[in-house]
C-alpha cells in the first residue's frame, strides 16, 4: 500500500480494498520498522490515529466521507496539536503540550484526515538540513549518510522513504521545496496568506506560509483544497476564493509560456543540475508549452535580504520563549534576568541564537536603517521584478536547489555556505509567490528538483503543470531502498 | 561593519541570551561572516524604493466587537512552568 499516491489510496478505500484501520496499521508499522534510523518522526501518535481511523472507516461506510477521509497524514512539529507535545525540533518546548489546534491540522482532520504523528525539522524551521534539531538530524533515505534537507525535512524524508502518504509542512526560505527535491518528492509552498498561520510557530512572520507535501502533484492539490481557504484568527489570511485545485490538474497546457530565469542558471551552478531542469523545461516544451528566457536582476540580492528580515522578525517572535509562560525554565533563577537569560540559552540551539543575535542587531539603533530598511527595500526591487516577469509568462522554472543532498556534518559549521541551500527558493517567500518543487531525475543516484513558480493565487496552473510533467515521467514515483541496505 | 565581543556581549543582552565568555569570539567570528554576506545590499539602488512589509497590499479585516473566543485562561496556566493561583510565578521583583 506505500507504494500508492494519496490520490489511489482515496480510490482504494472507497472502493473498499482496504479499511483505514489497516492502511494506517500499515503506515504505523513500516514507521516502527524504518524510522530508527532515518528519525523522520519526533512523536508518533499511534492511539489516536488508529481511533481515527476507525472512525474514519465508519464515515466511509455511511457514506460521509470527505476529502481527505481515512488517509493517513503526518504533521510537520511546528502545527500545534491539542494534547500532543508539539516541539518545533527545540529543546525549549520539548515538554510543551498544545493547549489548542494549529486551523491546518484542524481543517485535514475535520475532512477525516488521520494524524500518523509530528515529523522532525530544523529547530523552530531555522536551517536547510535538519541537524539543528533538538532530536537530531533525520538521515535522507536515500542516502542515510546525507542530509534531507530542511527545515521540512522529516516530512520530505518520511514520504521518501513512504513512512506516510502524505504530509505537512512550511516554507520561510525554501523549507518545503529544498527538502522536496533532495528526498525526490512533490513540495507546494502556497501564495502568502493563502493558507492559515494559527497555530504555526512562528519564525518570520511576513514570509512564512504552510503547504502540502505528497508524492505527486495530484496528492498535493487534494492535500492543498483540503488546507486552503480564509481564517479569522490569522489577519494575513487572504479572504479570496479557493479554487478548485483538483479540477485544474488536466487543463491543456498547450500555449502556456515558461519562463526561464537566467539568474537561475548562472555560471557557477554544477552543470549536471543546470542540464536537468532544462531537460525537465524540454519535457514541458513538447507537450505544447512556449519557452522564452527572462530576467530577475534583484534575485541575486534576496540571500542577502532574506537573512536580514528573516531573523529580525524571528528575534521578536522568540522573544515570547521568557522561561515564564510555556517551555523551557531554567533552575534555580537568581533573579528576573536570570531567568530569562538562562532559559533562553538553554533552551535554544546555536543557529536560532545566532539568527536571533543577528536580528537583534539588524534592529538595535543606529543599523536599522542601513539593515531592516535597506532589505526591505530590496524585498520590493525583487518583487517587482517577479511582477514584470508575469507581464509575459505563465510560470517560471529553474532548478529547486543549487545541490543534491550533502553529507551530514558538510555545511554544519558554516552558517553562511549552509544558507546558499535556498538561493533559488528565497526570492519567492520575500515576493509572496506560490512555487512548487517536483522530481526531475537523479544525478550520482541522488534525486533533483525543479522549481515551478506561479503568479499569486495560481497554486492551480502550477500543480496543473507538475501534473502534466508528471503523467508524462515517472520520476516522482521512484523509491528507495530501504530493506537491509544502508 | 564587523562586530567585537564588546558588541557581541551588548546584542546578546538586548536579546536575553547568555553567551559564555569563551564562546564570544567564535560567536562574533559568525555573526561577520553572516553580516558580511548580508553587506552585498548595500550594492543595490533603493533610491526612491518605499520599504515592502507584507508581500500583498491588503488592508486588515475589521470584525464586530464581540467575543468570539471562549476564556482558555485555566488551560494556558496549565502550561506554565510556575503558577499559583491564577498567576505565574517568577523570582521576587521588588524587595
Amino acid at each position: 500500500m506505500h507504494t500508492k499516491t494519496l490520490t489511489e489510496l482515496k480510490a482504494g478505500l472507497a472502493a473498499g480494498e482496504f479499511s483505514s484501520r489497516e492502511l494506517t496499521e500499515h503506515f504505523l508499522g513500516r514507521i516502527q520498522q524504518f524510522d530508527a534510523d532515518i528519525n523522520s518522526f519526533v512523536t508518533v501518535t499511534e492511539q489516536q490515529a488508529l481511533a481515527q481511523a476507525d472512525a474514519a472507516d465508519a464515515a466511509l461506510a455511511a457514506g460521509k466521507g470527505g476529502l481527505l477521509t481515512g488517509l493517513p497524514i503526518a504533521h510537520k512539529d511546528i502545527f500545534c496539536t491539542e494534547g500532543v507535545r508539539t516541539s518545533c525540533g527545540s529543546k525549549m518546548l520539548d515538554t510543551f503540550i498544545a493547549p489548542y489546534t494549529a486551523t491546518v491540522v484542524e481543517k485535514m482532520a475535520a475532512e477525516g484526515a488521520v494524524m500518523l504523528g509530528k515529523t522532525n525539522m530544523d529547530e523552530f524551521a531555522m536551517g536547510s538540513s535538519n541537524e539543528t534539531s533538538y532530536y537530531g538530524p533525520v538521515k535522507n533515505p536515500w542516502d542515510r549518510e546525507r542530509v534531507p534537507g530542511g527545515s521540512s525535512g522529516g516530512a520530505a524524508a518520511c514520504l521518501g522513504a513512504r513512512l506516510a502518504p502524505a504530509a505537512t509542512g512550511t516554507d520561510t526560505g525554501g523549507s518545503i521545496r529544498q527538502p522536496a527535491a533532495l528526498n525526490g518528492i512533490t513540495g507546494l509552498k502556497p501564495t502568502y496568506g493563502r493558507v492559515s498561520r494559527w497555530g504555526m510557530i512562528a519564525f518570520a512572520s511576513s514570509l512564512d506560509q504552510a503547504g502540502p507535501m505528497g508524492l505527486s502533484a495530484a496528492d498535493c492539490a487534494l492535500m492543498l483544497q483540503a488546507m486552503a481557504g480564509h481564517d479569522h484568527r490569522d489577519s494575513t489570511s487572504l479572504n479570496e476564493k479557493v479554487d478548485d485545485y483538483l479540477g485544474a490538474l488536466n487543463d491543456d497546457i498547450r500555449g502556456l509560456t515558461i519562463g526561464v530565469p537566467e539568474e537561475f542558471f548562472p555560471d557557477t551552478l554544477d552543470g549536471a543540475i543546470a542540464d536537468n531542469s532544462r531537460e525537465a523545461i524540454r519535457e514541458l516544451e513538447k507537450l505544447g508549452a512556449k519557452v522564452v528566457s527572462v530576467s530577475l536582476p534583484s534575485i541575486k540580492l534576496s540571500v542577502p535580504a532574506y537573512y536580514v528580515i528573516a531573523p529580525a522578525e524571528a528575534s521578536s517572535n522568540l522573544s515570547r520563549f521568557d522561561g515564564v509562560r510555556f517551555g523551557h525554565r531554567c533552575d534555580d533563577p537568581q533573579d528576573l534576568e536570570d531567568l530569562y537569560k538562562r532559559s533562553r540559552s538553554e533552551g535554544f540551539g546555536d543557529e536560532v541564537k545566532r539568527r536571533i543575535l543577528v536580528g537583534t542587531y539588524a534592529l538595535s539603533a543606529g543599523y536599522y536603517d542601513a539593515y531592516y530598511r535597506r532589505a526591505q527595500q530590496v524585498r520590493r526591487l525583487i518583487r517587482d521584478d517577479f511582477a514584470r516577469a508575469f507581464e509575459k509568462v505563465d510560470v517560471l522554472m529553474g532548478p529547486t536547489a543549487p545541490e543534491t543532498a550533502f553529507k551530514l556534518g558538510d555545511k554544519k559549521d558554516d552558517p553562511v555556505s549552509m544558507y546558499m541551500a535556498d538561493v533559488f527558493t528565497i526570492g519567492v517567500n520575500l515576493a509572496g509567490l506560490p512555487a512548487l518543487s517536483m522530481p526531475t531525475g537523479f544525478i550520482k543516484g541522488l534525486p533533483t528538483g525543479t522549481q515551478v513558480i506561479g503568479n499569486y493565487f495560481r497554486e492551480g496552473q502550477i500543480l496543473n503543470v507538475a501534473h502534466k510533467y508528471q503523467q508524462a515521467t515517472d520520476w516522482h514515483k521512484q523509491a528507495p531502498v530501504l530493506g537491509g541496505a544502508k | 561593519m564587523a562586530i567585537d565581543s564588546k558588541v557581541v556581549a551588548q546584542v546578546a543582552h538586548l536579546a536575553r541570551l547568555k553567551v559564555d565568555p569563551a564562546d564570544t569570539d567564535a560567536l562574533s567570528n559568525r555573526l561577520n561572516d553572516i553580516l558580511a554576506m548580508v553587506d552585498q545590499l548595500q550594492q543595490a539602488d533603493v533610491t526612491d524604493v518605499a520599504p515592502m512589509a507584507h508581500p500583498l497590499d491588503v488592508t486588515q479585516p475589521l470584525r464586530d466587537d464581540t467575543v468570539s473566543e471562549p476564556n482558555v485562561r485555566d488551560k494556558a496556566m496549565d502550561i506554565a512552568p510556575a503558577a499559583e493561583d491564577g498567576c505565574f510565578l517568577v523570582p521576587r521583583v521588588i524587595e
